[in-house]
């Protein structure tokens, strides 16, 4: 189990003072104008070297991605970090402790990660459903401003404008180009790539997007030093990272553990082990929504990070751990699943608009069983349709649950689908007269 | 996808107060020149929430006037993110259920069953009386603590359908509930006690003596530093987790109090710069302050850094570790600090009263009934007569910074002795 000591987080639940005080008294903002001042190309190197990998579910690294950015030009075009405060993956709230425990951290973050891209301004785009939060971090900003940390002419010696903006209810603006799109002030809708945003992003600027986590970790990285970083998970899957457990344990709760813990140590370790046991444990989605689940019996030894959760088919996504016991009904978690993706689908691209709803009321009928076996493959068929024939990832993210759900749990649907036979015998066929 | 359209009955025009229109001339500034498009949908926001929680056709009209665009891109806008409500909503509470997985799985469709009970069979439709509505909205991002709903800009977590009515019942009759989560916890934290974070602060006496190494960054700041380790020695064990839970469930410093009471602040606070930070004193005061044990501060002392933040929370996860973690806490020295607070109400015993179901007062749970049980409190109207300083000393040692006025106690209990109903 990961030590305090080697924790970034010391107030993820609030627990101590989240004000600029606070935040400098548990070390934030300390000896920020050396990193600032090594430039850009050394803070890149450090985040390579700490092996740090996006936390908003992709896992892209974050150095490289960074590194992807022009160097400053001479014609003035600006150029912007995004910070991804979006986040509406179901499963998902590690975001919202970060900004309303410990917003200096992420503040703190951005200037560095600015200075990192020869940004100057920066936004951080909250959803719409966070109002306490973004009202701390609002807060947190004025602070840091008055401070002088931030700001024009800081202390930093780095002029750094930060905006805090908000969307109002869609999940599709989690996805950075959609989210650029909300920026803008219209529907958000995912633009095709390329051009990739480090080439056009905000405004035709270039920018990149990260998520909040991945920039509040980069200071506590550079001031404990990229090996300190790289020294904790396994190998390519560094670090530690916010684990949120939700679902049918004892005691469900936000976390920060170590990369690669295993999922039993985790359940056991923070949240007292699967409700009734971990022999009543049925299947986990182990990295919010969009991931396919993980039936029980892969889960005894299951190392939570992104490249073991790969070779499972599955994902470590957000690292929302979304636990379901014996008692749960699988196919209709699944099928609830489905209906937020209904929901959510910007419109955009026919087969997502489509087939979510689609996809969804067969689900539907599945929980009830009132269905054709052989409509399961057709199902299935579908959903290879939809995947890799959007612009962006959220036909994807409908399709794996479906896909996961039917790769663990066949058997399951077909017992269903006999049982409404069974209760509601077919009409014999008559010939028409 | 969603079907919305705007509402058939519309009000004639719509108009910023003069605080609102400055503030969005102040949302536009925050983007570049040409690009103020971009405050459309915090704009927009603030004009529902001027407008009785919904967005009327108006609204629409004049925010994309003052931005400079299109109506049908601002209608775009109001149509397509779902938080914008085109239909009116009621007037009290419109209640947002999270009914996406993590919430299904542990009872949101009790919640969204008693809404349409109570509020109206559909989602979206007025109460008889229009003070409430409903709908269910995906995810809201509370899935730790779920059940969860959120109304207006609060959310109330981890529901149970008693806490959920009796939510209800505190907006319908005029109150307000006290948001977060409605069980024995501040945050997301495991409801019997963090399983992290359990050594306090680790920064407040480190931080002064790491100066130094942070003012050449290059150097790998290693935790294990020997100026980590003094401090760790100096304190109790972070593995000693039942010191520093009761630590924090009594808001009192434990034998050394000095973990706990904020540093000094030339101690606890960091150089903005190397430079700064080289002119600044390595901590001897906060060392010292560390090995000598101070007496126990009391818990207004402690928690004078933030007096936002530490208004609700403490008690949430308090009552719960009294009982689990120390049997004897309160113990005696919280009955001291309480006697330099107020005096101790009088006791009855047992036997003599029949005793009131106290849990039926908005903030009492089993773990407090018990603590008051403890105390030879047993009635209502024993609470009801409560003087200014006997809350003030069951305040103190119970540690509750002020919850007995903020949750009206006194009032409730009284109520409920003349017979009226409980509030929520």
């Amino acid at each position: 189990m990961l030590n305090d000591q080697d924790r970034i987080f010391t107030n993820l639940y609030g627990f101590e003072d989240w004000h600029l005080d606070g935040a400098r008294k548990r070390g934030q903002w300390s000896g920020t104008k050396g990193f600032v001042d090594q430039g850009r190309d050394w803070i890149i190197e450090q985040l390579k070297g700490s092996g740090l990998r996006g936390r908003g579910g992709a896992g892209f690294p974050t150095g490289l991605k960074m590194s992807f950015m022009p160097k400053a030009s001479d014609n003035g075009r600006a150029h912007y970090l995004v910070v991804n405060a979006d986040e509406s993956e179901p499963g998902t709230c590690k975001d919202r402790e970060i900004l309303r425990h410990d917003p200096q951290l992420l503040i703190e973050g951005c200037l560095i990660a600015c200075r990192a891209m020869d940004a100057h301004h920066c936004y951080i785009y909250v959803r719409g459903e966070y109002i306490t939060e973004r009202l701390h971090l609002e807060q947190a900003v004025r602070e840091a401003y008055e401070a002088k940390l931030i700001g024009k002419d800081n202390v930093h010696g780095w002029d750094f404008e930060l905006g805090v903006h908000h969307g109002a209810g869609a999940y599709i603006c989690g996805e950075e180009t959609a989210l650029l799109e909300s920026l803008e002030g219209k529907k958000g809708m995912p633009r095709l790539k390329p051009p990739f945003p480090a080439n056009m992003g905000l405004y035709g600027a270039p920018t990149t997007v990260n998520n909040v986590e991945t920039i509040a970790v980069v200071p506590e990285i550079l001031r404990r030093g990229a090996n300190w970083f790289a020294g904790l998970g396994r190998p390519n899957n560094t670090g530690t990272k916010l684990f949120c457990i939700s679902g049918h344990v004892e005691r469900p709760c936000t976390v920060e553990e170590e990369m690669g813990i295993t999922f039993r140590e985790l359940v056991e370790k923070h949240c007292g082990g699967v409700r009734g046991g971990w022999d009543n444990l049925l299947a986990v989605i182990p990295g919010g929504s969009s991931v396919p689940l993980i039936p029980h019996w892969e889960c005894d030894d299951l190392n939570m990070d992104f490249d073991t959760l790969r070779e499972k088919r599955s994902g470590l996504g957000t690292a929302a751990v979304i636990v379901m016991d014996k008692s749960t009904d699988i196919i209709k978690a699944i099928a609830r699943l489905s209906h937020f993706y209904k929901h959510e689908s910007c419109g955009q691209c026919t087969p997502c608009r489509e087939g979510t709803g689609w996809m969804w009321r067969v689900m539907e009928r599945l929980v009830e069983g009132r269905a054709d076996k052989r409509e399961i493959d057709q199902l299935l068929d579908v959903t290879k349709r939809i995947e890799g024939h959007t612009i962006c990832a959220l036909g994807d993210a409908a399709a794996w649950p479906v896909q996961g759900l039917i790769r663990h749990f066949r058997p399951e649907i077909e017992k269903r689908i006999e049982g409404y036979q069974a209760a509601h015998p077919a009409p014999v066929p008559m010939a028409a007269e | 996808m969603a079907v919305r359209r705007l509402a058939s009955e519309q009000p004639a025009s719509f108009e910023f107060t003069p605080e609102n229109l400055a503030w969005a001339k102040g949302k536009i500034a925050d983007y570049p020149e040409g690009r103020q498009a971009s405050a459309v949908i915090p704009i927009l926001w603030r004009a529902q929430e001027q407008h009785n929680g919904w967005l009327p056709e108006p609204a629409i009209r004049v925010v994309a006037d003052m931005l400079g665009m299109p109506y049908i891109r601002v209608l775009e806008i109001a149509t397509f993110y779902t938080m914008f409500q085109l239909q009116p909503v009621g007037t009290v509470a419109h209640v947002n259920v999270c009914g996406t997985t993590p919430c299904m799985l542990r009872g949101s469709e009790d919640i969204i069953r008693i809404c349409k009970k109570r509020i109206a069979q559909h989602a979206f439709e007025l109460s008889p009386d229009g003070r409430f509505s409903w709908e269910e909205v995906e995810c809201a991002g509370a899935c730790v603590n779920a059940p969860m709903v959120q109304i207006g800009a609060e959310t109330y977590e981890d529901l149970t359908e008693d806490t959920f009515n009796a939510l209800l019942d505190t907006l319908a009759s005029g109150g307000t509930p006290t948001p977060g989560p409605q069980s024995a916890r501040k945050a997301s934290e495991p409801i019997t006690g963090a399983t992290s974070l359990t050594t306090p602060l680790r920064y407040a006496v480190a931080a002064a003596a790491e100066a130094p190494a942070d003012a050449a960054p290059e150097a790998d700041v290693n935790p294990s530093t020997p100026a980590a380790s003094d401090q760790s020695a100096a304190r109790p064990s972070g593995h000693n987790r039942t010191e520093v839970e009761v630590t924090r469930a009594t808001g009192e410093a434990p034998s050394k109090a000095a973990d706990v009471a904020p540093a000094p602040k030339t101690d606890g606070r960091l150089a903005d710069t190397p430079e700064e930070a080289a002119k600044q004193k390595p901590a001897e005061p906060s060392t010292e302050a560390l090995a000598k044990p101070t007496p126990p501060a009391a818990p207004q002392k402690v928690e004078t850094v933030a007096p936002q933040e530490t208004v609700a929370p403490q008690e949430t996860a308090a009552p719960q570790e009294v009982e689990t973690v120390a049997s004897e806490v309160p113990d005696s020295a919280a009955a001291a600090r309480a006697d330099e607070l107020g005096t101790r109400p009088a006791a009855v015993a047992e036997g003599d009263v029949t005793a009131d179901d106290l849990q039926k007062i908005s903030g009492i749970g089993p773990v407090i009934r018990k603590t008051l049980n403890a105390l030879g409190i047993y009635t209502y109207a024993q609470i009801a007569a409560w003087t200014p300083q006997n809350k003030a000393w069951v305040d103190g040692y119970l540690a509750f910074k002020g919850r007995i006025d903020r949750e009206k106690w006194v009032e409730q209990a009284a109520d409920l002795a003349a017979g009226g109903k409980e509030e929520g």
